[in-house]
């Protein structure tokens, strides 16, 4: 049992383990702190910046994300200072100008009183949160896909713009994006992320399609087990 | 080279090499740094040392040293002749055989390549008599002139590795880093962070191995200060890693220095191996038992990895993207090991306290502050070059006495310091001390050390957009803050700059500076709003005429100004005309010159070249 600290959030005192962050402790808490590029899952990252919260250490306050900064004894938590405020508004006005149709950039502008954005959009679409690419090293463990480019350019990209030889096309990125940028589809046996077509494995006992061939060659690879053994269906099996 | 295995034997060998030297014997020192190379020194010292065979002169009478950056770049390339420390500003190659003949054999002075005061007119011989250097304190950057930064045995002649010798065998590990700490070094890469504590706290840090990174990744435009300490003196900045490792306690370094410096990167790596090869870089340093040695990191040109934890990410071979500091690098750094990073100039300064002690150090300076710091002093100054000045000295006293003011006679408008997320400081706080805290209190930062000054034909608005156009090409993209909110910003500037301007604009740019400053996850985007802020803050009347009037004011921005000729002043001297890229600025011998304006672009070739200030800007 990790020891556990006391910090208050919004003047409401708390219990977390150490270690935990402060995201994660007033989720717990049940108290509401929005954020874009968080997943329990992957390591803390902080660049959305959306969690943004104000922490007092004694006489001092700033900001910090709270996606990434832990618990402590003593900590005192504004999730809503002017300052916060002011910083969500400004991240999720800049989002909008990426992509200002997506219900989950909205939800959490309308939470903010933001009711436009003030700059110009472009469309993009992809709000750049990397939790795509982060899955892909992470929890896949085939870094397929990876950021190219920096500064405003900056863009989640496969290598050299190319067919990305690693991607086992399990459809991870597609299932946690917060905007759901990323289309896939299935049609005849063959699953489509993009642009890039992966042929679908049938199932040897039921006869139906039920996952990419190159992701169960995967599992065949890190498990040491006969490609034979996958390529039957989970209720088959 | 025989290694050395205790004090004793580094002080026989520098008694050596000092009694092997005839003070009287003529030494020809000429800069050789990347600035005057730039200007042709390479040149001149081939010709040095061919007129030298060619007069059969031997090594007894003349010898040749190419020294790193004495910082007077703006007269450059730069030759001292000693022991009569004899000063030749803007020599060339013609001039050599002349040095030869009347200085070096006969001690004359050559009149005419000597520094003339522009105000006395007055001819000054002695390089520590022009009144550029007279006001800095040169204990970083002076040794420059008076060593071969390839050469170990010029930095022992001086005093080299004396305070390693002190350190490894009189002084506890504490005692280096109390020292340290008593003389309140700050880091001088911008932050201003006590060198002592983060010393300390790597020190304390659990987990082995431990690192200590020289952080040589200066990206700053118009900054090149660790260049010069790099180029010039490389084996100040080795003496410094090694006290501050065996402070720390730890064993391996690295420099991580921008691939743009091939200079800076060849002389510390012949430095680097000179080193090991005399035992004072290595295993068993001076016979000490201690060991340590240092990699050469070269960085890909990338800005925003000369911030500690984007630079520990490169090293690594990862992308260089900044990571959130709660958890400070002393206590996991590279390779999640407590690591210690400090910038070259603050490395530079430790053999200096080591040596001299802290209660010297502390002498200099205010009282937060102390030490001297070395300034990138560009722009429209007339003395452009290195300066290295007591902290508490006032900006007024950098720009005219040591920078000799503005040049052609144009008023001083203003000097952005601290790189290019510093601030642009007005001439009402002129008088403002040089110390990291009165500097940020002006909206500013002390930085790296950039000092760029600017005239009253300098438009505040584009100066702004020049440094946040750097700024967002520079932004590794990571967070929303920076990443969207500069290039927003830019483009709200460009708009500005254009013309098309809206009431509303300065309040939004206000109001997304701070929270751009508030939210983002490094320093880049944290300080990138500070030009635009303090230009705002101290310019704001300028900022309104680009959007009320649509009109600016230094006659700058090209959507909002007109090139046109003054008959009165005009005497049709052609000048203009024979300039002017487009043909757009016409008119026969003699007889007044006009500006087509359908085929003007605005570049001000008629506007700089006119010698009658014919050419008016509205």
């Amino acid at each position: 049992m990790a020891e556990m600290v006391t910090l208050t959030i919004d003047g409401r005192e708390i219990n977390a383990p150490a270690g935990t962050t402060i995201l994660e402790a007033a989720k717990d808490a049940n108290i509401y702190i929005p954020n874009l590029c968080s997943n329990e899952e992957l390591t803390p990252y902080g660049s959305c910046r959306l969690c943004m919260v104000e922490i007092a250490q004694g006489e001092r306050t700033r900001l910090v994300a709270s996606c990434i900064f832990e618990v402590a004894d003593g900590l005192e938590v504004k999730t809503n200072a002017e300052r916060v405020l002011n910083v969500r508004k400004l991240v999720i006005e800049l989002l909008l100008a990426r992509n200002n149709k997506h219900p989950a950039l909205w939800k959490i502008a309308d939470e903010l009183g933001v009711k436009e954005t003030r700059f110009p959009v472009e469309q993009k679409g992809c709000i750049l949160c990397g939790q795509c690419v982060r899955t892909c090293r992470e929890v896949v463990g085939v870094s397929a896909i990876g950021f190219s480019g920096r500064g405003i350019t900056r863009k989640v990209a496969t290598p050299f713009m190319e067919f990305p030889p690693d991607c086992i096309a399990c459809g991870s990125c597609v299932y946690v994006c917060p905007v759901q940028f990323i289309p896939m589809k299935e049609e005849n046996g063959i699953r489509t992320i993009i642009k890039y077509d992966y042929p679908m494995q049938k199932c040897r006992k039921c006869g139906q399609y039920f996952a990419p061939k190159k992701q169960l060659e995967y599992f065949s690879k890190i498990t040491d087990l006969p490609l034979e053994h996958f390529e039957t269906c989970v209720d088959c099996r | 080279m025989k290694k050395i295995k205790s004090p004793e034997e580094l002080e026989q060998f520098r008694s050596k090499i000092q009694a092997g030297r005839d003070p009287k014997t003529t030494c020809i020192a000429i800069c050789a740094g990347t600035g005057c190379l730039a200007l042709g020194s390479d040149k001149i010292i081939a010709a040095f040392k061919e007129e030298i065979s060619k007069q059969g002169l031997d090594a007894d009478v003349a010898t040749i040293r190419e020294t790193g950056c004495p910082g007077f770049c703006e007269q450059g390339p730069i030759v001292v002749i000693y022991p009569e420390e004899i000063c030749y500003l803007r020599v060339a190659e013609k001039d050599v055989p002349e040095i030869i003949s009347k200085t070096v054999i006969n001690k004359e002075v050559i009149e005419r390549l000597t520094y003339k005061d522009p105000t006395s007119n007055e001819r000054i011989i002695k390089d520590f008599d022009i009144p550029f250097y007279k006001k800095q304190k040169r204990y970083i950057i002076g040794n420059n002139i008076n060593i071969d930064p390839r050469s170990i045995e010029d930095y022992i002649a001086t005093n080299g590795y004396s305070a390693l010798s002190k350190v490894l065998f009189n002084m506890s590990q504490e005692n280096v880093i109390e020292e340290v700490t008593k003389a309140n070094l700050r880091g001088r890469g911008g932050a201003g962070f006590p060198a002592g504590l983060k010393w300390k706290a790597t020190r304390q840090a659990k987990g082995e191995p431990k690192y200590l990174i020289c952080n040589a990744d200066e990206g700053d435009p118009g900054a090149f200060m660790d260049r010069a300490v790099l180029e010039g003196t490389p084996h100040s900045v080795l003496e410094g890693m090694v006290i501050g490792s065996y402070a720390i306690g730890c064993h391996e370094g690295y420099i991580y220095v921008r691939n743009e410096y091939p200079l800076a990167v060849e002389n510390i790596t012949i430095a680097i191996e000179k080193a090991r090869k005399l035992g004072l870089l290595g295993k068993d340093i001076m016979g000490s038992g201690f060991d340590f040695d240092v990699l050469i990191v070269r960085g890909g040109g990338a800005f925003v990895c000369g911030e500690e934890t984007a630079l520990i990410g490169s090293i690594e071979g990862r992308s260089g993207e900044p990571r959130a500091k709660y958890v400070f690098p002393a206590e996991r750094g590279l390779y999640n090991k407590p690591t210690n990073i400090n910038n070259v100039e603050t490395l530079a300064n430790v053999p200096l306290i080591i040596n001299k002690g802290s209660e010297w150090y502390r002498s200099i300076g205010t009282e937060n502050s102390k030490g001297t710091k070395i300034f990138a002093l560009v722009g429209k100054i007339n003395n452009t070059g290195l300066v290295e000045v007591p902290m508490g000295i006032t900006l007024r006293e950098i720009v005219y006495d040591i920078g000799g003011g503005i040049p052609k006679g144009r008023i001083f408008k203003a000097v952005q310091v601290g790189g290019p997320s510093g601030g642009c400081i007005p001439e009402s706080h002129l008088d403002l001390p040089v110390d990291f805290d009165a500097l940020s209190e002006v909206g500013s930062m002390m930085g790296s050390g950039g000092m760029i000054v600017m005239d009253d034909r300098t438009c505040m608005v584009d100066v702004a957009l020049y440094f946040l156009k750097f700024l967002e090409e520079e932004s590794c993209g990571k967070c929303t803050p920076c990443r969207e909110g500069v290039y927003q910003m830019r483009l709200i500037l460009e708009r500005i700059t254009e013309g098309n301007g809206k009431e509303e604009d300065l309040n939004t740019i206000e109001w997304m500076g701070k929270a751009i400053i508030d939210g983002s996850l490094c320093g880049l985007g944290g300080t990138a709003p500070n030009p635009v802020l303090t230009t705002l803050r101290y310019f704001r009347d300028e900022y309104e005429a680009h959007i009320k009037e649509k009109r600016c004011p230094a006659g700058v921005c090209k959507a909002l100004i007109t090139y046109t000729i003054d008959p009165e002043l005009c005497n049709g001297c052609m000048v203009c005309a024979k300039i002017c890229p487009t043909e757009a600025a016409t008119g026969e011998k003699k007889e007044l010159h006009t500006i087509d304006q359908e085929k003007c672009i605005k570049c001000g070739a008629c506007f700089e070249s006119c010698k009658f200030d014919a050419v008016k800007v509205s």
